[in-house]
């Protein structure tokens, strides 16, 4: 190499500080040496954290930019290594999270010709990434991945595969090769249409009895501070969506909680009523809508998204506009009065005082509780991170979330084994705010080797396994509507949590009664030599209400189990 | 061109500009394979500027999922844009070869044939014929109509190119 050359590993690590990074994750393999060789010669400061599989060290990028807004970053290697990833790169382009994932790659010479380890990454990531690469010239480093981030953690974020052959990484870099981004058909925001947005000051004017329903858009665009105005000088109840928590206080008195399949009562009730409806950056997910065709059908629509092509997708709206919630908010609030909203305020009042999200206080330990205390010693400050399941819809009902970015759940993709290695990047990037992770028997077991991470960094992470022996929302499933036939869902057999725990070097907790609830939650709050595991032994056979039957309208919300029996589901899951 | 079916679907011709690189036209191929669409016909060739390429794609399916399709493909950050061109003030052209089993006896009507339609031959053997003919597609499933009388050993057709009339670019 001569003076003005670096390796393709060096130009690499270059372009990672240029973008401000700060942790890799990731697993190393034949073919990303050249790579994490570079992490060494370059004597860079940005941190390579060694997960357990690569399926977790996606989760923990995940985690870490949702907890900070910033693209979370992976290293891994070609064929099983890229392979692993692919669930957390669907898991962040379901629920629009920045994230970079390098990959290695056979030499290229070899590509297509089933070397070892080689995996064609680049066309099975396609449908699960927002961009992706194959580097084919190691000076084309620099350009793609300046872009890679922009692309990333600009517009609708989502994941940017990046697939390295190792001829690249290994290959030599001139110093001039150009950063310049070339991406012409990237147009990832455009202004707010001044049209519409008086159109939509008009139609809320007329409103008497509107809803703003604020999605996880409102969240990456930072427009918390904008909806909260927005709707106090309007006087305008607002719903956040299960990935919208935290775009505006959930102890707010406009507040309605979340709606759909298993939101409160009240949020369904407001939908089924309202004569407008406003998202601001809600996608109108399946989970939301109950039966399509029936969703709000006497309401005006308005829809605010910054992507154009979740226009009309499920939805058609009488007015939208397309752009980034905070600017088109901002805008928009200077069009708007106080609406005539008194009755319909307080109706929903009443909806919310007769129909509270409640759990039994007797019998055996409830996840509920457990939650709901676990908030109160809290004072719903934590970073709440979950995994998927019922614990996950619980933890959205009585984690109430006041706070932008302290709420970190796998929505869109419902991706078991999320919990444990999302908590752990989360702690990553907010390392001086308390991080809880609740998962369910399940999904912690799908992911549990990466507690290894969290004990190697000490990261004080308190992981609660809510144990109920059971797969138990597909038993739920089966118990309303399959005349309780459960099949593959019996998790009887579970190791010891925590004893588990103990192995990995944690400490552990059992929580068998509701009467200790207090006092364990106590203890795994002030632990504070690295991270701790609560163990709870929770009623098996509980099931999670409110529930919209999928494929049902809202109007059919089940707010009790119901005596009668139901007919199978016609919705998807 | 614009061929409403019984029911509902109509055939969409949409053009699309997009960067001339490996992986392109997976990633459209993927979106209308995803929603159920069957792409009919497909051309793809660089444009003046050889970073880019037009691809002119023609589809069947329902108004309103090919809507959807569009902004999806309008998405990819490889793709400048994407549009339906139907019913526009377009010129669609399509070039077809096909090649006939012809004794010699048969080859002067056949040639008439072929003038009428402004077809032209471009290989000829003591037992076969092949015939070259643009136009509109209307006019290229006339012809066919008209050769399978004769022994047709087989044709292929382009697909068609579209290109906006009067000095706007596509």
């Amino acid at each position: 190499m001569s003076k003005n050359e670096i390796s393709g590993g060096e130009a690499i690590v270059r372009a990672l500080e240029n973008e401000g990074v700060e942790y890799l994750f990731g697993i190393s393999g034949g073919s990303v040496i050249p790579i994490f060789d570079a992490i060494v010669t370059t004597k860079t400061k940005i941190k390579m954290v060694l997960t357990r599989h690569e399926q977790g060290a996606t989760h923990m990028a995940d985690g870490y930019a949702r907890a900070t807004g910033k693209p979370g970053v992976v290293l891994v290697t070609s064929g099983p290594g890229a392979t692993n990833a692919l669930t957390g790169m669907m898991t962040a382009h379901m629920d629009s999270v920045p994230m970079v994932v390098m990959t290695g790659q056979s030499i290229r010479p070899m590509l297509g010709k089933d070397a070892f380890q080689e995996a064609d990454i680049f066309g099975m990531a396609m449908p699960v990434v927002k961009h992706s690469y194959l580097v084919r010239e190691t000076n084309d480093i620099p350009r793609i991945f300046h872009e890679a981030f922009h692309i990333s953690a600009s517009g609708r974020p989502g994941p940017v595969l990046i697939d390295i052959p190792k001829d690249v990484s290994a290959g030599v870099c001139s110093q001039d090769a150009r950063a310049d981004m070339d991406l012409p058909g990237y147009k990832p925001q455009v202004p707010p249409d001044h049209e519409a947005i008086m159109q939509m000051a008009e139609a809320l004017s007329k409103s008497r009895r509107p809803v703003l329903l604020v999605g996880h858009g409102a969240l990456i665009s930072g427009a918390a501070a904008q909806v909260r105005a927005f709707a106090e000088k309007m006087n305008a109840p607002v719903m956040t969506t299960f990935l919208g928590k935290g775009a505006f206080p959930e102890t707010h008195a406009l507040s309605l909680g979340w709606p759909g399949m298993h939101g409160t009562a009240y949020a369904n009730k407001a939908l089924c009523e309202c004569d407008l409806v406003m998202s601001i950056g809600c996608r109108f997910d399946d989970r939301i809508l109950g039966r399509q065709d029936l969703f709000c059908q006497k309401a005006v629509k308005l829809h605010v998204d910054i992507d154009p092509a979740e226009i009309g997708k499920m939805i058609q709206p009488d007015v939208h506009c397309v752009g980034d919630a905070r600017e088109v908010i901002e805008e928009l609030t200077k069009h708007v009065g106080r609406l005539n909203t008194e009755e319909w305020v307080e109706h929903l009042a009443n909806y919310k005082k007769n129909f509270p999200l409640k759990y039994r206080k007797t019998g055996g330990l409830k996840m509920q509780h457990v939650i709901d205390e676990l908030y109160r010693m809290t004072q719903g400050r934590a970073v709440v991170v979950t995994d998927v399941g019922q614990h996950q819809m619980w933890a959205g009902q009585f984690y109430r979330t006041d706070y932008p970015d302290n709420w970190i759940s796998s929505g869109g993709a419902g991706t078991m084994g999320f919990g444990v290695p999302a908590a752990v990047g989360a702690q990553f990037g907010r390392p001086n705010d308390l991080v809880v992770c609740i998962s369910g028997d399940g999904g912690f077991q799908m992911m549990n080797q990466e507690l290894t991470t969290a004990v190697i960094h000490k990261l004080p992470i308190k992981f609660f396994v809510m144990n109920n022996h059971y797969l138990g929302m597909v038993r739920q499933w089966q118990e309303l509507f399959y005349e309780d036939r459960k099949s593959g869902v019996d998790l009887e057999g579970n190791p010891d949590f925590v004893k588990m725990a103990e192995a990995y070097g944690m400490k552990g907790f059992n929580l068998k009664r509701p009467g200790d609830v207090k006092r364990i939650l106590k203890k795994a709050l002030d632990y504070n030599e690295g991270p701790c595991l609560v163990n709870a032994e929770v009623e098996k056979t509980d099931n999670v209400f409110p529930m919209v039957p999928a494929g049902k309208p809202l109007e059919d919300m089940l707010i009790a189990r119901p005596r009668h029996k139901l007919d199978k589901p016609t919705g998807s899951t | 061109m614009n061929q409403m079916m019984a029911n509902g679907t109509q055939t969409h011709t949409l053009s699309a500009l997009v960067a001339n690189k490996p992986g392109v036209l997976a990633r459209i191929a993927q979106v209308f394979a995803r929603r159920g669409f069957n792409i009919d016909s497909l051309v793809v060739s660089p444009t003046r500027d050889g970073n880019f390429s037009r691809m002119t794609m023609t589809a069947l399916g329902d108004p309103s999922g090919l809507d959807q399709i569009i902004k999806q493909v309008n998405k990819l950050v490889d793709v400048i844009h994407c549009s339906d061109l139907t019913d526009q003030n377009i010129v669609v052209k399509e070039l077809m070869l096909i090649k006939m089993r012809i004794e010699a006896e048969l080859r002067t009507e056949v040639l008439q044939v072929a003038e009428h339609f402004g077809a032209r031959s471009v290989d000829l053997t003591d037992e076969s014929l092949t015939m070259m003919i643009t136009g509109n597609s209307d006019k290229l499933d006339a012809y066919v109509e008209l050769c399978k009388k004769y022994n047709i050993i087989e044709l292929v057709r382009t697909g068609k190119v579209v290109m906006a009339r009067g000095p706007k670019e596509t």
